[in-house]
């Protein structure tokens, strides 16, 4: 009995946006992945697994999934380990540093991806600076090329992806009471026991969901994996976007889409809801 | 006629009763304090009569003019919020002005009110600062000044001294009941602080539960509370069941071993209370209540004293007027005239 | 806390530092070559591959698209934002959490999937290859981030401030435009050039549904790099690059990076 408005009537234009270009374009991709496509006939609107039972049982799709998911899963492991360091040191500087380097690491989060891939596939390459700088360092007797390897996509991969580690970690550490560390050296604790026994068990919960994030979006990605990977090394991404605009055959590359889509829905949402679980009580983080 | 007539007045949610059933009628030009402990509906009154809440049951008149039905943004009241909810963005003379905006009141008269107003609570020369950069206390006055320029009908106050400390609330309370009694305006204030409600207004409702337990001016809500809890909450009191005594010591009641002389007036049935500055410290006699001084508090212009005694423990308030007060567990022994104890209903229900 | 780092720690951190601007220097530096291929200045800084972008309408053309793209998307997407947001912010009705989950649900959508089903949904409805339906499918991309902040700033806002402009005869267009928006300002701008920038940015979802009249400057700069990478491709890049370390700097002076991304709870 006020003159506020319902919350859906204010609600209404937003969700109606959403309804028509999110959920029917969803919609769509998921039924047609159950249609057949002929070659010369286009798609036909028979109703079956087909394009899911290929996908399943095709070797390529095998490998295609396997590089992906083996991509995503280096990638996450770099990215944790680099990301949680550098989240660290950095909460230990001065705050002028603090500033300026954090405006550093998440900066090139608002540089169009192309660009920051492009930077890599120049460093890679056998007449690229990294191959130069290898074999003047004696690390390497011939030109190292990392274009059109996995290697060279997960360094890639890395560097996009490690900001948002940084943010999940730093997050966390905002969040620690600083007298806990103290507490813990006044009781004899080494700079590493604290850092072992007082600091990481309390970012975990950045930890944790930050690889979650970085593991969805890696094996999500399209543009790096594409530039640096080329047409040889296909993932998931790339592989769909091959199907649909190169070889028109829609259904299956929609079935593709959705193994893709339902695999990082239920990553991120039992991933977080797990972390909720054995988390939230301890840390109180009561979200609105 | 009352001029805001409040008449069976309910609100529920769901099971939850946060108001029942109150009656209440308020002279134009009165100050009338809604006091009771946290969650007894004071608050939710406020918010019905604001327009805020919407009454589950009874009715709401203005002047004569049923108010159920017509919009917050209509009923021209003027309200002071606990935070006081000043606009951050706006300066201590637009926030005054923002209610003649809305009155689409021209320019130049509109100054000349927001001057008056401002001087009224004493910062015109405040006019152009923002709230981030005032103190607690003038925050709370511009907030008083917004409300009031508006000419309200009717100025409600929830709880707006509470976020001050005890030395500026009590300057506040003066300046308050000295700024409502220039300006006129019927007044409704919002408090849990007993002593608050007893020195500003004309008359106290003291609330429980959602239900009034007494409405009252404040010296006879104090002198003789309705009901155990009203004695309880507006100062400190001693609870008492005196027993009537029969035979020869008949028209005496007895508490503990003091058979108290009643004058002529009725024995007390069930509860009474008696106020602990109502209690004088005697020489032992029949009519007395011995007992042993617990402990005792210097409080500057008067002593706390704890007694012990064989109907429990007794409150004594004496005057630091010189005369000697009882060491710690020294045997005292207590006195009180028959017409200091007001007879309570044992429960709390009127 | 004032602990201090070692020089381990801080090794680490300056090598960690170099391989982040390892790439964006690369691209800067390359994009000085006064050769005709892919080389470092290794002869002296030339500025032949800038002036080569103004002869080359393709990336100029693209640029201005991608400005006006961004900006009606971030404007649109903010003004489904703010009734949204005051409708989650104020009060707990039931269903919110199930709106706001739907509201963010792009996020975790990868934007290969939404690149295909827009595709789809656009060949279907007639809208492939048209301005409407690349900028339909851009605001459901930025919307989340523009919601965030505008609820981040919403969820601020003192509820007795609506009710004592209420009380004081304001309606409710009234209290929103005199009071809501100049105090949930704030998020609304910072939720518009996040959505602004995110859009600008945006790359996979774009390739799937750009034609050649919507072309984006991501997509404009990945086909160029699919052919071949050359020393123009780079100066283009170089040159988005300066642009948006300037958005850096203004943002951070402005606002605050660690805000924007970190931001202080949700």
């Amino acid at each position: 009995m006020n003159a506020r408005l319902n919350p859906w009537l204010l609600s209404a234009p937003a969700l109606v946006v959403y309804a028509t270009f999110l959920v029917v374009p969803l919609f769509l991709v998921f039924l047609i992945s159950f249609f057949n496509f002929e070659f010369y006939g286009g798609i036909e609107q028979a109703f079956s697994l087909a394009n899911y039972r290929d996908i399943v049982t095709d070797s390529y799709y095998y490998e295609v999934y396997a590089r992906t998911f083996g991509v995503a899963a280096a990638v996450t492991v770099v990215s944790l380990l680099l990301g949680t360091a550098e989240a660290y040191v950095l909460s230990r500087m001065s705050n002028r540093w603090k500033g300026i380097f954090l405006m550093v690491v998440l900066g090139p989060l608002l540089i169009s991806v192309v660009v920051r891939t492009l930077g890599w596939a120049l460093l890679f390459g056998s007449t690229g600076l990294i191959s130069q700088g290898l074999m003047a360092l004696g690390l390497a007797s011939a030109p190292v090329n990392l274009m059109y390897s996995n290697t060279g996509v997960i360094i890639a991969l890395t560097h996009v992806l490690v900001p948002f580690m940084v943010i999940s970690v730093w997050a966390s550490l905002q969040r620690i009471n600083p007298s806990t560390e103290a507490a813990a050296l006044s009781l004899g604790a080494s700079q590493f026991t604290v850092l072992r026994r007082v600091i990481v068990p309390q970012i975990m919960p950045g930890i944790l969901s930050g690889s979650i994030m970085v593991f969805a979006m890696a094996a999500s990605a399209f543009a790096t994996p594409a530039i640096i990977g080329g047409r040889r090394l296909k993932n998931v991404a790339t592989a769909a976007y091959d199907e649909f605009l190169n070889t028109l055959n829609w259904p299956l590359g929609a079935a593709l889409a959705m193994l893709l889509l339902l695999a990082t829905v239920l990553v991120l949402v039992s991933a977080n809801r797990m972390i909720e679980r054995r988390y939230g009580a301890i840390f109180n983080q009561g979200q609105r | 006629m009352a001029y805001l007539a409040l008449k069976g007045l309910t609100k529920r949610y769901g099971d939850l009763v946060a108001v029942e059933g109150l009656d209440l009628a308020v002279e134009r030009g009165e100050f009338i304090s809604l006091l009771g402990p946290s969650g007894c509906g004071k608050t939710t009154t406020l918010h019905m009569i604001a327009g805020f809440v919407e009454p589950t049951s009874g009715s709401i008149e203005l002047d004569g003019q049923a108010l159920d039905k017509v919009p917050a943004n209509k009923r021209g009241l003027g309200i002071v919020f606990q935070n006081y909810a000043l606009f951050p963005h706006m300066t201590a003379a637009e926030n005054v002005a923002f209610g003649l905006e809305m009155q689409k009141m021209p320019r130049r008269e509109r100054d000349t009110r927001v001057h008056e107003a401002l001087q009224l609570v004493g910062l015109a020369h405040l006019a152009d600062r923002h709230p981030a950069r005032m103190s607690g206390g003038q925050q709370q006055r511009v907030a008083l000044a917004r409300a009031l320029v508006i000419r309200p009908s009717v100025l409600l106050l929830d709880e707006p001294l509470s976020n001050l400390d005890a030395k500026l609330r009590e300057e506040m309370q003066l300046e308050l009941r000295s700024i409502q009694r220039t300006v006129g305006t019927t007044t409704i204030l919002v408090t849990h602080d007993q002593s608050e409600a007893l020195a500003l207004s004309d008359r106290i409702v003291v609330m429980n539960q959602g239900r009034v337990e007494q409405v009252a001016d404040p010296f006879s809500a104090y002198e003789g509370p309705a009901s155990g809890f009203v004695g309880g909450f507006l100062g400190k009191a001693n609870v008492f069941t005196p027993q009537a005594e029969s035979g020869e010591a008949a028209g005496r009641a007895r508490i503990g071993e003091a058979s108290i002389p009643m004058d002529g007036l009725p024995v007390p049935r069930g509860t009474v209370i008696v106020r602990p500055e109502k209690i004088l410290f005697s020489e032992p006699a029949a009519c007395a209540l011995p007992g042993r001084m617990k402990a005792r508090v210097f409080q500057g212009n008067h002593w706390l004293c704890q007694v012990e005694t064989s109907v429990g423990e007794v409150l004594v308030i004496r005057q630091n007027d010189g005369v000697p007060v009882p060491d710690e567990g020294q045997p005292v022994h207590l006195r009180w005239r028959a017409r200091d104890m007001c007879p309570v209903d044992s429960g709390t229900r009127p | 806390m004032n602990f201090r780092n070692g020089p381990l720690a801080l090794l680490f951190h300056v090598l960690f530092i170099g391989f982040i601007l390892a790439p964006i220097v690369m691209v800067c530096a390359v994009a000085f070559t006064s050769e005709g291929f892919i080389s470092l200045p290794a002869n002296g800084l030339s500025l032949r591959w800038f002036k080569a972008i103004l002869d080359n309408p393709r990336f100029i053309d693209a640029f201005w698209f991608s400005l006006g793209l961004g900006a009606l998307s971030a404007t649109i997407a903010v003004s489904l934002a703010v009734p949204g947001a005051l409708a989650l912010a104020r009060s707990r009705f039931r269903g919110r959490e199930a709106l706001l989950a739907f509201f963010m649900s792009p996020l975790m959508i990868p934007h290969v999937v939404l690149g295909l089903a827009f595709l789809k949904f656009f060949t279907s409805a007639g809208l492939v290859g048209t301005y409407f339906g690349l900028v339909m499918a851009h605001i459901i991309i930025v919307m989340p981030y523009a919601l965030r902040l505008v609820l981040a700033s919403a969820t601020g806002l003192d509820p007795a401030l609506e009710r004592a402009a209420q009380s004081l005869g304001a309606t409710g267009w009234t209290t929103f435009r005199r009071i809501v928006l100049p105090l949930i300002l704030p998020g609304v701008i910072s939720g518009w050039v996040i959505a602004f920038i995110t859009s600008f940015d945006e790359l996979t979802m774009s390739i799937f549904i750009a034609s050649p009249s919507t072309t984006t400057l991501p997509v404009r700069i990945f086909l160029q790099i699919e052919d071949t990478i050359d020393p123009l491709v780079t100066a283009v890049s170089a040159a988005l690059i300066y642009a948006t370390v300037l958005v850096i700097f203004v943002l951070d002076r402005a606002v605050g990076l660690e805000k924007l991304f970190v931001g202080k709870g949700r």
